[in-house]
């Protein structure tokens, strides 16, 4: 089987020994904070994820997609096709290079999707209990936002009280995780072309469960051998979490703790404070963080806390959790997923309250060498060691308040004086698709236009929506940093969320004052005029679905094509490392978006399926994959992207100012 | 930086909400909160309140709920470091502005109810005019509307000097503009620095001095929304629509002479949302990328001789002006200036000598295009302060000219000439009168010159139907009066044809679509015997129009089948209607008020509406602001009937259309009016009679109330009774 290849043929990963997968990293970090603490650790030798990347090599097969343990006659371990051509190996079952690697990727999205979903029916379940009364301690803050959401559900909105259309909303978006058949109902949001594109391709999901499920079944062994039919299944499961799992995670907890509006943060290691109580929060669920912030601000918790000699209490947040209470409350972010651990190290972190998703194992192994109390929540998520307080969502302040007590007991047994890095630094987020709308254009003018306006006009040159993880198996944020530092120099916004923000933010990125400096002219003039950094700060990486909404937010403003598809956008996860991740990252080409991954690409091993995930599905779905492990060669594929769309849409070239004469006024509609 | 101009803007807001609390608080305590207040006459309260908010502020007490929204909009001020976006603050600020300005102006009428000369011209120690009020906004809207004024400035400020002054001034009026003024810098005012240089201010030469503080700047943003709900038919509190309607439709820009103060940051904030862009004279920072307006928003230290033409540029806004080779300036906006007593140079016509203007069709063999003789003395053998015999005759010759045409070419004479800077002209064919005034004459202004405006222009605005232009001017009193006999059997024979045309002899109407610049489902219909609703095109014009530019807004209608003869409904025009009115409308009857009528737009002359307890109808002109049987003023009834809608029982239509064969043929014709102004009965008196007559009725002005008989139905119709008003026996209109 041998694959064609065209002279537009994309560049495909290659295979194998890899620098950056396999081979020696030229630094850790870029994260100066971090560098500081890992270094303590060594001296101390605390085990660490940097250290345990270097020592333990990536399996060469799983690296390629090409290890399948799906039956007991496994695991097959199919060597990667051999550069002569020469037939590659097959698995007992015969099932082909192409196959397994696209059940392996078909199960990560599978697995991501559901993870968000899962998230999502979580906090569908507690929205519908807090506005039906059973839970007090949550209700609804955002009403506007839940208007829309009737609207989207078809309610009667005019003629319904307020209380019966969060009752309907809460229950319709139950039904959304269970249903059968028909449609997803917020894939009405994409634009009318795309959702064309959706039914005539066979993407349209029908329901969150049902196409996850039905990923599993086909990946099972022995059902569904061909890759291109297992592509579009994850990409129904993907259009799932997308549109369905992690936008309504969003929009519930946007109508439950309200929409993230503009708001100053601080970020960095150097957010915690040697002389209060710290407490870390951290994972992905804001039902419990948001009872957390509030038990710590109680007077009585805090006197509790002076008693034991402390300031107060601290709260800060990591990873998104932390995103979720940042831009909320502006609670400070103690760092993205690398420094979880290093966090623990610095000695001065009295709990670290966990919920779920991205909590890595050692977190406990750490905490036992200070007097951390590592704190698991989710009876979903329990870690070996670790102490349990059940969060009972019926309840919640009783048991924020019995982990913030467990903190400041903690307080009082720190071993010797803890080291936390100066480093912090000013950060201004909190972009949600609505402020983006209302900071463009004000309360009377809010909208999209002038974004489009000013692409339109060249200031700026695209989008780019640079989201997703970090990987230890390369240098912690540089890939972030660079690629989306190349894209400002070039006039590309970029939009961010979860682990790349806050490499932004810790890099200076999110801050006006700082972001601009590396801007090009047209986009510095742009923020400049409007007050907002080059980057934007959207949420966590449930938030993702805010970026689907932008995108299709600019389509409906008009000028830029009636497809997601059409505009001049790409998307990138340079440090993905989360079965999350690919599932986002499918999701987005499944909408429209051109997306490049760094790192690792998981189908590597197939050149028939990573052909197809590169170029083909352009044709069919009107996006495509695509990888690159240097970061600069990853922002010349987006430029590039960009460009190619600009120039699709007549809009490379500068365009001549429009005088306005009375006949042309009548002639407007 | 915009992080300059917006945390200004933000301080500028604040300064003026406690100004404005303060002075209420104080109004408040000595009037009480029942106490009402607005500008007058005009039916949309304090307008950019009751455009943007929809609130109706009508007493003091109403105050309190804007007040509410407004410090709501305030935001925080704009931190030095980590800032967090500032643009959609400031233009919030600048809007909570407008709606404080609003109610500081509101206050300024209350409590000093004599500061503002009310009208359209400024008189002794009075200059300032104030608020638009509704007459003004329609008759001037009007022009908006066709064109004939593109757009406004809105002044704040001084310019350095009076000579500075005045060139922009008559710049921006040869470009159309109307010119708003407000606010003072240093104490100094354009519009003093205007009259002071005696340049004639007021809305008839498109100067208009609103008031002397930056606050009076809020005029022009109640003038632009009105706009927006009386043509563009946009509901009060639909803010989104009534500002994309004013960035879209209303040609507005800000010129900021003189240092630019915190309040004047707060104001052009407020500007910007309606996507009116500031241009300045002095080094503020700019704000270039495009958005909120539709190119650049804030554009500083332009120097004054480039300022017009970069602020029209920056609006995006398309003038074409033609230059006439005369020693004055020339455009409409000269059109309404006054040449008075020791001004006047010379005077033609107007009952003190002969004069008589004729438009002639020529052969293009009998005349040569651009020969422009003087038959008499001209200036400067004619001493100051003469009056002398003045004839005028235009030779048109074209391969598309057609007799049909001479009459509008002609009529145009008396605004092309009147477009010169001092020089006045009133009426036409044989009671024209003609005033030159002696600046103009000072810069060397001949009668040759008109001449030369009429050449320039005819060729410019029918160069589609005019090849040639020639014109002869006579100044020796017998050619004067030979003219005068000639041109008088010409006049009668032209009258004779076109009273002959009527809607049945004719198969083609028109359409006129020229308001759909601002009301975009408006179609007028426009018949022999019905002319557009504002009163400013006939059928005769339209046909002219049409040949002139065959894809303008004049298309031909040809009738087709006759649906109903009475009520006017055509199988025609139900077609184009639909498809000109983008499917808004299906069909109308020409000739009902009470079923299908014809749309309005916003610039009707008159309006009528059906009396339940008469019978009747009511009509009413713009020019009469009292109350009305039918329970609301003109303005209110504008309200209602505008923007391109519908509405049975009330039509919007011009004063010429009253006397007409056809007025609400369905309804029984005028003999149905049973109540008008005083003023407009008196007007029309001879052509009501004889319209009355022909359907059976005689003196019948006479028995149609006004307002000295009363302003209600109960009160009007014992008069009706007791003149036997034919309504009252009339089948029910319902």
């Amino acid at each position: 089987m041998e694959a064609k290849k065209g002279k537009n043929q994309p560049k495909r990963p290659a295979t194998g020994a890899k620098k950056g997968t396999t081979g020696v990293m030229t630094s850790l970090t870029v994260c100066g904070a971090s560098k500081a603490i890992i270094d303590k650790a060594r001296a101390s030798g605390i085990s660490t994820v940097f250290d345990r990347a270097a020592r333990m090599k990536p399996c060469p097969i799983g690296v390629a997609g090409l290890c399948c343990k799906h039956c007991a006659m496994g695991p097959c371990r199919v060597a990667p096709e051999l550069p002569d051509g020469a037939p590659t190996q097959a698995g007992l079952c015969g099932a082909t290079a192409d196959t397994i690697a696209a059940r392996n990727f078909a199960r990560m999205v599978a697995a991501g999707a559901a993870a968000h979903a899962d998230h999502a029916r979580n906090v569908a379940e507690v929205f519908l209990h807090a506005v039906r009364g059973s839970i007090t301690d949550y209700g609804v803050k955002d009403v506007q936002k839940l208007l829309q959401l009737g609207i989207d559900f078809g309610l009667d909105v005019e003629r319904m009280g307020i209380r019966d259309i969060a009752i309907a909303v809460g229950e319709r978006s139950l039904e959304e995780f269970g249903k059968q058949a028909g449609e997803l109902v917020l894939c009405k949001r994409a634009p009318l072309k795309r959702q064309e594109i959706w039914r005539a391709q066979g993407l349209m999901p029908r329901g969150i469960d049902r196409e996850i499920v039905e990923l599993m079944h086909r990946t099972h062994m022995g059902v569904d051998q061909d890759y291109e039919n297992l592509i579009r299944q994850a990409g129904r499961a993907a259009l799932a979490d997308g549109w369905g799992g992690s936008m309504l995670a969003t929009e519930l907890q946007d109508v439950l703790f309200g929409t993230p509006v503009p708001i100053v943060g601080r970020i960095n290691l150097g957010v915690l404070k040697k002389e209060y109580v710290n407490i870390i929060v951290h994972g992905h669920d804001p039902l419990l963080s948001e009872m957390i912030v509030a038990a710590s601000q109680d007077q009585e918790l805090i006197a509790a806390a002076k008693t034991r000699g402390a300031q107060g209490i601290n709260l800060a947040g990591m990873c998104c959790t932390a995103s979720e209470i940042l831009l909320r409350h502006g609670i400070p972010v103690a760092g993205n997923f690398l420094q979880q651990e290093l966090a623990i190290i610095t000695g001065a972190v009295d709990a670290m309250v966990i919920d779920v998703q991205c909590e890595m194992q050692s977190l406990q192994q750490v905490a036992s060498c200070f007097h951390t109390r590592l704190i698991t929540t989710s009876p979903k998520a329990k870690i070996r060691g670790a102490r349990h307080i059940a969060f009972n969502e019926h309840n919640p302040m009783d048991d924020a308040r019995e982990i913030v007590s467990a903190a400041i007991e903690a307080f009082s047994q720190r071993l010797g004086t803890p080291t936390i890095p100066e480093a912090t630094q000013p950060m201004v987020v909190g972009f949600s698709c609505e402020t983006i709308a209302y900071v463009l254009g004000g309360a009377f003018r809010a909208s999209f236009k002038p974004l489009n306006d000013n692409i339109i006009g060249g200031r700026i040159r695209g989008i780019a929506g640079v989201v997703g993880c970090n990987n230890a198996r390369t240098t912690h944020d540089a890939g972030h940093l660079e690629l989306i530092k190349e894209l400002l120099k070039n006039d590309v916004l970029v939009l961010t969320t979860g682990c790349s923000a806050m490499a932004c933010g810790k890099a200076g990125l999110l801050s006006p004052d700082t972001g601009l400096t590396v801007c090009g002219q047209g986009l510095a003039e742009v923020c400049e005029a409007i007050g907002i950094p080059p980057v934007l700060h959207m949420g966590s990486c449930v938030d993702n679905s805010r970026i689907l909404m932008a995108a299709s937010a600019m389509v409906k403003e008009g000028g830029l094509g009636d497809d997601i598809a059409e505009l001049p956008v790409a998307g990138a996860a340079p440090e993905w490392m989360s079965e999350k991740a690919l599932a986002i990252g499918h999701y987005f080409v499944a909408s429209g978006v051109y997306t490049v991954f760094g790192v690792t690409f998981p189908t590597s091993g197939s050149t028939i399926v990573t052909d197809h995930l590169f170029g083909e599905l352009e044709h069919q779905w009107g996006a495509r994959w695509d990888f690159a492990h240097d970061p600069h060669e990853m922002a010349q594929k987006m430029i590039a992207h960009i460009d190619k769309k600009r120039k699709a849409l007549g809009i490379d070239k500068a365009r001549e100012r429009v005088l306005f004469d009375m006949t042309m006024r009548r002639e407007m509609d | 930086m915009s992080k300059i101009i917006a945390s200004a803007a933000i301080r500028g807001a604040y300064t003026i909400a406690a100004r404005v609390e303060q002075k209420y608080a104080a109004v408040l305590q000595q009037y009480g909160p029942e106490q009402s207040i607005g500008f007058p006459n005009t039916a949309y309260f304090l307008p950019v309140i009751y455009a943007i908010l929809g609130i109706p502020v009508t007493t003091l007490g109403d105050c309190q709920l804007v007040f509410k929204k407004a410090r709501r909009l305030l935001p925080a001020p704009v931190s030095q470091t980590t800032h967090l976006p500032y643009l959609a603050p400031a233009l919030d600020a600048g809007m909570a502005t407008l709606f404080y300005q609003e109610i500081e102006e509101a206050l300024r009428y209350l409590t000093n109810p004599s500061f503002y000369q009310s009208g359209e011209d400024v008189s002794n120690g009075r200059i300032w005019l104030g608020a638009a009020d509704d007459v003004i906004m329609r008759k001037r809207g009007v022009e908006f509307v066709d064109g004939s004024a593109p757009g406004f400035a809105s002044i704040l400020g001084a310019a350095p000097d009076q000579t500075t002054a005045v060139r922009l001034a008559q710049e921006l009026q040869v470009k159309n503009l109307y010119v708003f003024m407000a606010g003072d810098h240093n104490g100094a005012r354009f519009a003093e620095q205007l009259q002071q240089a005696g340049v004639q201010i007021g809305w008839n030469t498109r100067l208009v001095p609103f008031g002397p503080d930056v606050s009076s700047a809020v005029f022009a943003f109640g003038f632009a929304v009105r706009a927006a709900m009386a043509f563009g038919s946009i509901q009060p509190g639909d803010f989104r629509n009534i500002l994309i309607y004013n960035k879209d439709r209303i040609f507005a820009f800000v010129l900021a002479l003189g240092d630019v103060t915190d309040e004047w940051y707060a104001t052009a904030a407020g500007a910007i949302n309606f996507g009116f862009p500031v241009i300045a004279d002095t080094p503020i920072p700019q704000i270039l990328p495009t958005g909120i307006c539709t190119y650049e928003h804030v554009v500083s230290n332009v120097p004054y001789d480039q300022m017009v033409a970069r602020a029209i540029e920056v609006r995006g806004l398309k003038v074409s002006v033609t230059e006439v080779p005369i020693p004055v300036a020339y455009g409409p906006a000269f059109e309404g200036e006054r040449v008075r007593g020791d001004d006047i140079y010379l005077e033609a016509g107007g009952g003190r000598t002969p004069m008589v203007e004729l438009s002639e069709h020529k052969q293009m063999s009998q005349i040569e295009d651009g020969k422009i003789v003087v038959i008499g003395p001209d200036i400067p053998d004619i001493p100051p302060g003469s009056k002398v015999p003045l004839g005028l005759s235009v030779a048109f010759a074209g391969r598309q000219m057609q007799e049909d045409f001479l009459p509008i070419l002609e009529r145009q004479i008396h605004h092309l000439i009147n477009y010169a800077q001092g020089v006045m002209h009133i009426g036409q064919r044989d009671i024209a009168w003609l005033r030159l005034s002696k600046q103009a004459v000072a810069k060397g202004f001949t009668l040759k010159d008109i001449g030369a405006i009429l050449h320039t222009m005819f060729h410019k605005n029918f160069g589609t139907i005019v090849d040639k232009v020639q014109i002869t001017i006579y100044t020796r009193e017998q050619d004067v009066l030979d003219m005068l006999t000639r041109a008088r059997d010409i006049f009668r024979m032209r009258d004779e044809r076109i009273a002959g045309m009527t809607d049945e002899t004719e198969q083609t109407f028109y359409s006129c679509t020229l308001c759909q610049s601002f009301a975009p489902a408006h179609v007028c219909v426009i018949t022999p015997e019905r002319t557009g609703l504002c009163g400013a095109y006939n059928w005769l014009d339209c046909k002219a129009a049409y040949e002139i530019n065959p894809t303008g807004p004049n298309q031909p209608i040809e009738k087709g089948q006759v649906l109903d003869a009475v009520a006017g409904s055509f199988e025609g025009i139900n077609a184009f209607i639909r498809q000109a009115s983008r499917n808004k409308v299906q069909r109308i009857n020409i000739y009902s008020i009470m079923h299908d009528p014809m749309t309005s737009c916003g610039c009707f002359e008159c309006i009528s509406a059906f009396l339940d307890k008469c019978n009747g109808i009511m009509t009413v002109d713009r020019d009469y602001t009292g109350e009305t049987p039918s329970g609301m003023k003109f303005t209110t009834l504008a309200g209602a009937v505008g923007g391109g809608n519908i509405t049975p029982g009330f039509i919007g239509h011009s004063k010429h259309y009253i006397c007409s064969r056809k007025f609400l043929q369905a309804e029984g014709g005028i003999v149905r009016i049973v109540w008008m102004p005083r003023h407009l009965k008196e007007e029309l008196r001879e052509r009501i009679n004889r319209q009355g007559a022909a359907l059976g009725v005689n003196n019948f002005a006479d028995k149609i109330a006004d307002e000295t008989v009363g302003t209600t139905q109960d009160a009007i119709l014992p008069f009706l009774r007791s003149v036997e008003h034919p309504a009252l026996t009339m089948k029910p209109m319902t």
